[in-house]
């Protein structure tokens, strides 16, 4: 027979009780005090980036129309000028989007849509696998073999070339661009496609016109999520690109993108030199954002 | 994709708000450096005294209880560096400006060191003039024909702006960043620009003397060989001095010691080895 | 017509994924071509010399070291703040503002993260090129990652097992460590291991960071190189492809190991679990 709680254990109950709840409590607000962290940390590079970049045109009259539309860049002489460096960067990351995201997408569809099992087994991880190959690796790949290759093949002086950047980064941005739109596109219910066959459309016709539109938001992430990869990578272009300060009128001229610079000149600068190198950081900041806008619009219109 | 767009814009207004604050933000100013060693002596600087130091550091730390680490950053970051005390001791390949100076930094030649012009093996011009090689380098001349070899582009290797070896080297040639021909190629380091002359047989760049090997071919100035005697007998222009520069505050016993042995016989003697040019 | 054209796609979609593969191959198959003559014992364990014919331990050790400090922060960090968002927070600005802030940070291309470390941690905390400096930044990194895979593991417990806890007479909080974290371990391990080969792979953030010293780090305070940096360097510096093409195989085996737990934990725990 259960005798009734003494008096001490309510008290100690009670006591336990309120612990908890304080515990509770207290969990709560760290939980949110470390989700709170990485709005901290966006903060703190948002404006760190931001006040070192945009120091000297704040502080030291420099105009930031120049710097953006400047064509020279001569840091020891004061000169800073970006635009052949914009150039650089849009061209390349164009090129490989435009080689990358087709051969992508379409292999993509290959292995969730057309390869027998047996074969998709083997190749879909192997793909996943090489999106986490360091970066670095394919710029080694590129300077050891793309651009002797290149300048072997094409007759020119030297083989360090927007097309070279543009060819490492289409290969760069394949295993991601398989991996993501793979998933999407296996994503698409099995419904669509025995509806599609049923009214008598061929296979690739319904693979084309049912089930690629249906996975379109994950393919749009994919490409996105490849075009990340595209515009910030840097060790790897600075290998294959040459790094010239000249406004590309060939594919077969050397450039120095964005990144590049920054890599290139971070260990050396000093002083405003540094600084503008920080606002080249915010362009290339602006120009990812841009870039994501532009993709968003493209993609909501294609959806009505 | 709704989400990227909200990402977007938020960004965006992020952006904004980032840009104003910046006008706000107060001075960072820069406070004094701790100055204990705890038995690690900290150099950054040039890419081309870089190597040296490191097989000092490698034979110094072999006989002492001290750990030396060398960070190749290039020689104005390394400048900075010992200014702010981020670093014991900063090397230098080329001289120091005026407004460095003015820091109350203190310099240390460590040793003298030859540039050389290096082209493709296989090219057939070995003898320039000064002038030449100014020519090359501000883009007058584009083809080696011009110059004796065969019917080729010329195409043009340089180190980065902020880099020792290049100040040095625009300084004796006698042409300034604004004037270096804008297509060249831009290498970040000694080795890159000898692996890129060394791949490219229309390429020509500069060097340092620890470099040349075998892959490169070297080329005479007024017709005097780039070699250590020539540089001491002042017969071969290109060369600069190696420097080690410090604050007296920042400096530790240890890095004093460090900066003594390397002036001794014995450090001058592996300096020659390394085949940078010793003081004495 | 039709056939035509639909036969003309099906060959394109065959040579895309010829293509895609032959091109991925030949790079997996250059790298472990050159690479491979270098690798023995005294090259992974051996000390590095300045000389070129030493070995690659130091670097191993340091991407040891920001590998283990970085998450030794970010995944109590980003575990936490995951939970916060989906098992405490009311949906409302507050969360929105923490989800848009940790989807834009995956956003931020390693350069930048590179300029912030650069300026934040070496400068401004006086840490200088170091260890602990990288593994900051990096940890700033991964953070993003930790978060969002644990999330999505968090979204896959059942809501009847918390209700379970719950009934028992359970506190929330006990619920969480009791029930809930453990059904999710096998997401958020997924997620840890992905982060790893993020910082494995890093380079760009690493390099403004740590630094290129190529020595054993005495300490985490020390400047050192990871390997993917060595990678870098020893391309760019020596033009030793070899060499190179050795780290690189390294790498790859690294990755591979990686990918191959993350598979082989989540199905143990899977199975374990129900």
């Amino acid at each position: 027979m259960p005798s009734p709680l003494t008096e001490k254990q309510t008290l100690e109950i009670g006591k336990s009780n309120k612990r908890k709840y304080m515990l509770e409590k207290l969990s709560a607000r760290i939980f949110l005090l470390c989700a709170l962290l990485s709005v901290l940390s966006l903060l703190l590079i948002v404006g760190f980036v931001f006040y070192k970049g945009s120091h000297p045109f704040v502080a030291e009259g420099y105009s930031f129309i120049d710097f953006v539309f400047g064509v020279d860049w001569v840091p020891s002489e004061g000169k800073f000028g970006i635009f052949p460096m914009i150039v650089a960067s849009v061209f390349a990351t164009f090129g490989a989007l435009i080689i990358g995201v087709p051969i992508g997408l379409f292999t993509a569809i290959f292995l969730a849509e057309i390869a027998p099992k047996s074969i998709a087994k083997i190749i879909s991880p192997a793909v996943q696998l090489l999106a986490g190959i360091p970066s670095v690796l394919y710029g080694v790949f590129g300077l050891a073999i793309i651009v002797p290759f290149l300048q072997n093949n094409l007759g020119l002086a030297k083989g360090q070339s927007l097309l070279a950047i543009i060819l490492v980064l289409a290969i760069m941005m394949l295993p991601t661009i398989v991996t993501v739109a793979e998933t999407a596109i296996r994503a698409v219910p099995k419904t669509y496609r025995e509806g599609s066959l049923a009214l008598g459309a061929s296979q690739i016709g319904t693979i084309f016109k049912v089930v690629v539109p249906a996975a379109k938001s994950g393919i749009m992430a994919a490409i996105v999520l490849g075009l990340g990869r595209a515009i910030g990578e840097t060790m790897a272009v600075i290998l294959v690109a040459g790094n010239s300060l000249i406004i590309p009128t060939s594919l077969t001229d050397s450039v120095r993108p964005l990144t590049t610079n920054i890599a290139l000149e971070m260990g050396y600068a000093f002083g405003t030199h540094q600084e503008m190198l920080f606002a080249t950081g915010i362009v290339l900041f602006s120009f990812i954002l841009l870039l994501n806008f532009v993709l968003a619009k493209i993609s909501s219109k294609g959806g009505n | 994709m709704r989400f990227i767009k909200e990402a977007t814009i938020g960004l965006l207004v992020l952006f904004l708000a980032a840009l104003l604050s910046a006008c706000g933000i107060g001075n960072d100013s820069e406070t004094e450096s701790s100055n204990d060693s705890k038995g690690t002596i900290s150099i950054s600087g040039s890419t081309s005294v870089g190597p040296l130091a490191e097989k000092l550091a490698v034979k110094y730390e072999e006989k002492n209880k001290v750990n030396i680490e060398v960070n190749q950053i290039g020689s104005s970051a390394g400048i900075t560096n010992a200014t702010s005390g981020v670093s014991e001791i900063g090397m230098s390949s080329r001289d120091l400006k005026e407004e460095e100076k003015a820091n109350g930094l203190n310099e240390v030649v460590i040793a003298y060191d030859g540039i050389v012009v290096v082209t493709h093996p296989s090219n057939k011009v070995k003898n320039l003039t000064i002038e030449q090689v100014k020519q090359i380098f501000t883009g007058e001349v584009t083809n080696w024909k011009e110059l004796g070899g065969d019917d080729m582009e010329i195409v043009v290797v340089s180190r980065e702006d902020g880099s020792g070896s290049r100040d040095a080297f625009q300084e004796i040639v006698g042409y300034t960043s604004g004037e270096l021909v804008r297509s060249s190629i831009v290498a970040s380091g000694n080795g890159n620009i000898k692996t890129t002359v060394a791949t490219n047989k229309h390429a020509v760049g500069f060097i340092s003397f620890e470099y040349i090997d075998h892959s490169i071919s070297t080329i005479k100035i007024n017709g005097v060989e780039a070699t250590a005697e020539n540089v001491l007998q002042q017969k071969y222009s290109l060369s600069r001095p190696f420097l080690f520069v410090y604050k007296e505050e920042h400096l530790t016993n240890s890095g004093q010691q460090f900066i003594d042995y390397i002036l001794s016989q014995e450090g001058q003697a592996i300096v020659s080895e390394t085949g940078a040019i010793p003081i004495k | 017509m039709r056939k035509f054209k639909d036969n003309l796609l099906r060959g394109l979609l065959w040579f895309s994924a010829f293509l895609t593969v032959a091109v991925l191959v030949t790079i997996v198959g250059y790298i472990f071509y050159k690479g491979y003559r270098l690798i023995n014992f005294d090259f992974i364990f051996g000390d590095y010399s300045p000389a070129g014919d030493g070995g690659i331990w130091p670097m191993i050790v340091t991407t040891i070291y920001t590998i283990a400090i970085s998450l030794l922060i970010a995944t109590p960090i980003g575990i936490l703040a995951a939970v916060y968002l989906q098992e405490y927070a009311k949906q409302g600005r507050l969360v929105k503002t923490i989800r848009f802030a940790t989807e834009s940070l995956t956003g931020i291309p390693s350069i930048i993260y590179g300029l912030f470390g650069a300026v934040f941690f070496v400068t401004t905390l006086k840490l200088g090129m170091s260890i602990i400096a990288a593994s900051l930044t990096l940890t700033i990194i991964v953070l993003p990652v930790i978060i969002r895979t644990t999330e999505e593991a968090l979204k896959t417990v059942p809501h009847s097992y918390r209700e379970g806890s719950l009934a028992l007479g359970t506190t929330k909080l006990q619920t969480l460590y009791k029930v809930i974290l453990p059904s999710a371990m096998p997401g958020i391990l997924s997620g840890i291991i992905l982060s790893i080969g993020r910082i494995v792979g890093e380079s760009a953030a690493i390099f403004l960071t740590a630094g290129t010293v190529a020595a054993m780090p005495e300490s985490i305070f020390s400047s050192a190189r990871t390997l993917t940096v060595h990678s870098y360097l020893v391309t760019q510096e020596s033009g030793d492809i070899e060499l190179a093409a050795a780290i690189g195989i390294v790498l790859i085996v690294i990755i591979l190991v990686l990918n191959l737990s993350a598979t082989f934990i989540s199905k143990k725990l899977n199975k374990a679990d129900y």
